[in-house]
This record gives structure tokens, sequence and C-alpha cells, in this order.
């Protein structure tokens, strides 16, 4: 969908297009009242149409495929547990890092009003780092497959190990070229 | 940005709501004998506030090729002009014969046109700090966000001017 208020310029345009369409509707409804409400339907559908006709930016690109950077002679795991998860159980003699994403809510999530799902997440990322011993553990996105890019990021793992439902497993195995599984 | 523009549409549209209700379904005469609308005046405001929009624009592409003279007068024309369509509003109320308690049409009017008012007061206060911090050297070719924002919230008030105006002056 098309926001006409992402840019300056887009504000201007969406200006000079209701100034038109005004004149439309106004010179209609001076040759006749009933003339006058067609038209402003029409220019308003119109004006629909045309915010909607636009694609989200970037939706129609398939998304990017993170792989592994792992270096030779280590094995890397990288464990997402969901805020609440009380304990994870991972390989021995591996590099693990552990990320509790912050989720919320579709409502929270448009609002911004995810600061008690973030404080979740730290505490179960608290509780965690406190069993785990040797595991690095962080917070990270509201989306489960944006949290295990952005770690991906900056720790080159070599499988990711999913605590959490089906939907969240399966958002993850289509975004990452890593063997994923349940952990 | 979305919240916003469902806010403003929400705001404004309770106000439309009610002009629609008393012109339509009250079937109040617009305007009401013996009351006149200031149409010539709020025509020339119409041109007004259109060409501060153009100076707006005319600011904000000046900054971004970095040209920050164009910039400065550009937003001092528009701060100007915004002014002057404030001043001949509040001049138009006070020579409109009417007021609130004449009825339903005059309450409509000043309550759709005010409510318009109040928006451009708000974009006169962010141009009046964006012309300040234009002065001072803020903005760059680089960075001019505060200059983009302030421009977005002007069209925006212009956008409305222009419904308000057909509905209420013309139609």
């Amino acid at each position: 969908m098309r926001n006409p208020l992402r840019s300056e310029g887009e504000a201007y345009r969406l200006l000079w297009i209701v100034v038109g369409g005004a004149v439309v509707i106004i010179v209609a409804a001076f040759i006749n009242t009933w003339l006058g409400v067609a038209v402003a339907v029409i220019a308003f559908a119109a004006l629909g149409w045309w915010l909607m006709k636009e694609p989200v930016p970037g939706a129609a690109e398939p998304p990017p495929v993170v792989t592994s950077g792992t270096p030779a002679g280590t094995h890397r795991v990288l464990v997402v547990a969901p805020p609440g998860t009380e304990t994870v159980s991972v390989p021995d003699g591996a590099e693990v890092l552990v990320v509790v994403p912050a989720l919320s809510s579709t409502t929270e999530a448009l609002t911004g009003a995810v600061d008690d799902r973030r404080h979740d997440a730290e505490a179960t990322a608290a509780a965690l780092e406190s069993r785990l011993h040797g595991a690095r553990v962080e917070v990270g996105a509201d989306d489960p497959a944006l949290a295990v890019e952005d770690a991906l990021r900056v720790f080159g793992a070599d499988e990711v190990l999913v605590v959490g439902d089906d939907g969240m497993l399966e958002s993850i195995r289509e975004r990452v070229a890593l063997p994923v599984s349940r952990a | 940005m979305y919240l916003f523009i469902a806010s403003e549409i929400m705001l404004f549209g309770s106000f439309f709501t009610a002009y629609f209700f008393v012109r339509i379904v009250n079937g109040t005469p617009w305007p009401t004998p013996p009351f006149h609308l200031p149409v010539f005046v709020a025509t020339i405001n119409t041109f007004i506030l259109m060409t501060s929009s153009a100076t707006m624009h005319w600011a904000t592409v000046s900054i971004k090729r970095g040209n920050v003279w164009g910039m400065r007068a550009g937003l001092l024309l528009t701060f100007v002009m915004g002014l002057a369509f404030l001043t001949s509003q509040l001049y138009e109320y006070m020579r409109a014969g009417f007021n609130t308690s004449d009825g339903a049409f005059p309450t409509i009017f000043f309550c759709l046109t005010g409510l318009h008012g109040c928006h451009v007061f708000v974009g006169l206060t962010i141009l009046a700090f964006m012309t300040i911090r234009a002065w001072r050297g803020h903005f760059s070719a680089e960075h001019h966000h505060g200059v983009e924002i302030g421009g977005i919230y002007w069209h925006f008030v212009d956008v409305m001017w222009i419904v308000v105006f057909t509905t209420v002056y013309i139609l």
C-alpha cells in the first residue's frame, strides 16, 4: 500500500492530486448535484485504488537467504528460545548463542508498545544465561526469523535449534539456508 | 505515520460527519440566511496556502541539492504565507457577522475551519523552529530530516484545507 505522506515529495504530489479531484467534483456539482456526488464517489474510489495499487517495497523480491560463516574446526549452534523458556538442551562442545525474540502481537508491533514484551524477553535471557554456562544469550527482534537473521550476521552458525511452535520453525526454515530443527 | 493519518482522518471525519448531518440529513440551508460565507477571502486564502506548499517544496528540493539559501528563502516565504493565511482567517471570523450561538451552520463552520486553523497554527510553530534552525545552519544536503517532516505536515494541512474549502465554501 502506498503511503501518501512517506516523503515531502509524495505529500506535495498528493496535494495536487486532491486539488485536481476537488476541481473536477466542483465542476460536476455545478452542472448537476447528483453528477457531483457520482464524480465524488468515483474520485474517492480512484484515490483508494491509487493508494492500494503500490505493493510494499521489496515484497515481490525473494527473501534473502543467510548462510553460515563458521570457521573450520568449530561447531556453532544458534538457539531460538521464546520468552518464558526455562531451559534448553544444546550439543556438548558446541559454541552456543541463544536468541530470545521479543515476541509481540500485531497491535503491539504496529503501535510500538513493545516495552513490556522486551522486558519479558530480557528476563528470560537473564534466566537462561545463569543456567547455560558458557553460552551467550541475547534478546532479538520481535519476528523470530528476523532475530535469527540478525544473529547470523555476527554469529556464523552451523545449525539452528528452535524452542517454539511449528509456525516459528517453518518461518525460520523459509529464511535460513541452514539445518533448522527443534531443540 | 499510519497512526497519525488514521487519527487525523477520525478527527476531521467526526467534524465532517456533523457537517453532512446538518446539511444533508437535517436539510439546513448552507449558509443559513441571512448569513453569507466570505468565499472571496477564502479563495484568496486558498491560493496563499497552495503557494506556500510550493515554496515549502522549493525549500526541501533546495536543501537536497545543497542550496542552503534556497531552503532559507523557501521556509521564510512559507512561514509568512502561513501567517498571512491565519491572520486573514481571524480577520474573516471577526467580520463574519455570525458566531457559534447563531445555530448549527455557524457552529459547524467555526468548528471545521477552526480545527484546520489549529493545524495551521501547529504547522506555523513547526515552521518557525525549522526556519530558526535553517538560519543556524542545522540542515545540509545530507541531514535535512527536520525539513522533510515539517514539509509533509504542511502539505497535509493544505490537503485538509482543500477538502474544507471545497465542502464548506464552494459546494
